[in-house]
């Protein structure tokens, strides 16, 4: 299992453990996290699962892809770090993986 | 995503037209052309039952056309993989020989009932439907465009801040501040250049969705000076009594703010329960509970099937869909032919359904 702590814009985190092959949206809807909307279930079709990667965490999560970045453009306020976290697979690498929940989603 | 393109805004402009004219009369009218509402028409269309599909995308697929038209689908029965784009074409191969008639860009407004039975739907282009039976087929609702999440944009829709422009003629003479990188945004930001006083397209980076020959255009426009090109994105807006006055910029070096009267935000469109709420259904969490054996709301002769629907068990799958269509056409039946017995048939082995399918 693969720790995840996500970090919500009052500041409260919480963390989680997700299979590895899920996706950091999935871990995030299997636990309830506020404000991770994925109203497409995950098809890089609606920018509603935005988060910030932690500047620690962004050479392991690496880019989004062209795709994730076009996406993006319907993103609110998006960041150095910004991701669409239904496009983050989840492996041994991100143990301990900290990605901040933005103010709003679309 | 594919956006609502100017073109296909025109195409809601035409269909005004038809408000002189009395209301259509017909047997059913699906609401949503998804692959529910597609399917509907084949299981009404085996029985006798006439529909007109109103939907408010300009094409047919619903979210298999707007979300994911390039996306594989795994389960639908004896396809083992097809597209969204494909499901829908081949669903309206599918419907062909009963003709249905299809009412794009239109959102079904308003829902009543009338006193011999029958119901008035109304579009939001002032199309008028009477209907004997009404099958909701909205999915995850219409389609509409992303609202920024701006302090106090409310205020300002529709009187400063839009979502579409339906006369480029409104916007002559203004400040306009469009806001996006797809087709939607490059689109407006050439047909309104002509015509604004100033223009600023605002993008939050130096890449574009949209057709390269767009883009093409309007880097053109940048190096004429006609268009103001900034790179950044919209953080507030300034104005009073629904006025815009100004629009703040974050861009790479700090915040600027850039005057304007008028703001065209394009962020592709997201789903909303909108209109089904005001129909009187009882709701559940915004989805419409039916029962499991005619698919029936609580109003008697008006249907739900597919995702906006809800009962125990519920699965949004588009073959539960199907499902739900089948029965749903047999409650149908009922009350647009109250004295039809139906006989139950196998479109393999009925000659009668052959028939209606056009292979006999």
């Amino acid at each position: 299992m693969t720790k995840i702590t996500f970090i919500q814009p009052d500041g409260e985190s919480q963390t989680v453990e997700a299979e590895n092959g899920l996706t950091v949206m999935e871990a995030a809807k299997l636990n309830d996290i506020a404000g991770i909307e994925a109203e497409c279930g995950g098809a890089c079709a609606c920018a509603t699962c935005h988060v910030y990667v932690d500047e620690a965490w962004r050479d392991k999560t690496g880019k989004a892809a062209d795709m994730e970045e076009d996406m993006l453009d319907f993103a609110f306020d998006v960041r150095e770090g910004s991701r669409l976290c239904c496009q983050i697979k989840i492996t041994d690498a991100l143990d301990g993986l900290v990605v901040r929940v933005p103010a709003k989603q679309f | 995503m594919i956006e609502t393109t100017p073109a296909a805004l025109e195409v809601s402009d035409i269909s005004e037209a038809s408000e002189t004219s009395g209301p259509i009369e017909t047997d059913a009218v699906v609401i949503g052309a998804g692959p529910c509402g597609l399917f509907a028409v084949f299981e009404l269309g085996l029985l006798d039952i006439k529909a007109h599909v109103i939907d408010i995308l300009d094409r047919p697929g619903g979210q298999c056309a707007e979300l994911y038209p390039e996306k594989p689908i795994y389960d639908v029965p004896a396809l083992p993989v097809v597209t969204g784009q494909e499901l829908t074409d081949r669903l309206m191969e599918q419907i062909k020989p009963f003709g249905p008639q299809f009412h794009f860009s239109e959102r079904i407004d308003g829902l009543v009932r009338e006193a011999d039975g029958r119901f008035r739907l109304t579009t939001d282009a002032g199309t008028e439907f009477l209907a004997k039976v009404v099958v909701v087929a909205a999915g995850g609702g219409s389609f509409t465009p992303k609202r920024p999440p701006l302090n106090g944009i409310e205020e300002y829709e529709g009187k400063s801040v839009f979502y579409s422009v339906r006369k480029i003629e409104s916007m002559r003479g203004h400040d306009i501040v469009i806001v996006g990188g797809g087709d939607s945004a490059l689109d407006w930001t050439l047909n309104l250049a002509p015509v604004a006083k100033s223009l600023t397209l605002i993008h939050r980076r130096d890449e574009f969705r949209a057709a390269p020959h767009s883009v093409e255009k309007m880097r053109k426009l940048v190096e004429e000076a006609t268009v103001r090109l900034m790179i950044g994105q919209v953080t507030g807006l300034e104005g009073a009594n629904g006025q815009l006055t100004a629009v703040d910029v974050k861009t790479a070096s700090g915040t600027e703010r850039i005057a304007c009267s008028a703001m065209l935000p394009f962020f592709g469109l997201t789903m909303k329960l909108g209109p089904v709420a005001n129909w009187g259904l009882n709701l559940h969490e915004n989805l419409v509970p039916v029962d499991t054996e005619r698919f029936e709301t609580s109003e008697h002769g008006i249907f739900a099937i597919g995702d906006i629907n809800t009962y125990p068990g519920k699965l949004k799958l588009i073959l539960s869909g199907f499902h739900e269509g089948a029965l749903m056409a047999q409650a149908a039946h009922k009350i647009v032919y109250p004295d039809k017995k139906l006989l139950f048939q196998y479109t393999t082995s009925s000659s009668s359904l052959q028939k209606k399918l056009g292979v006999k």
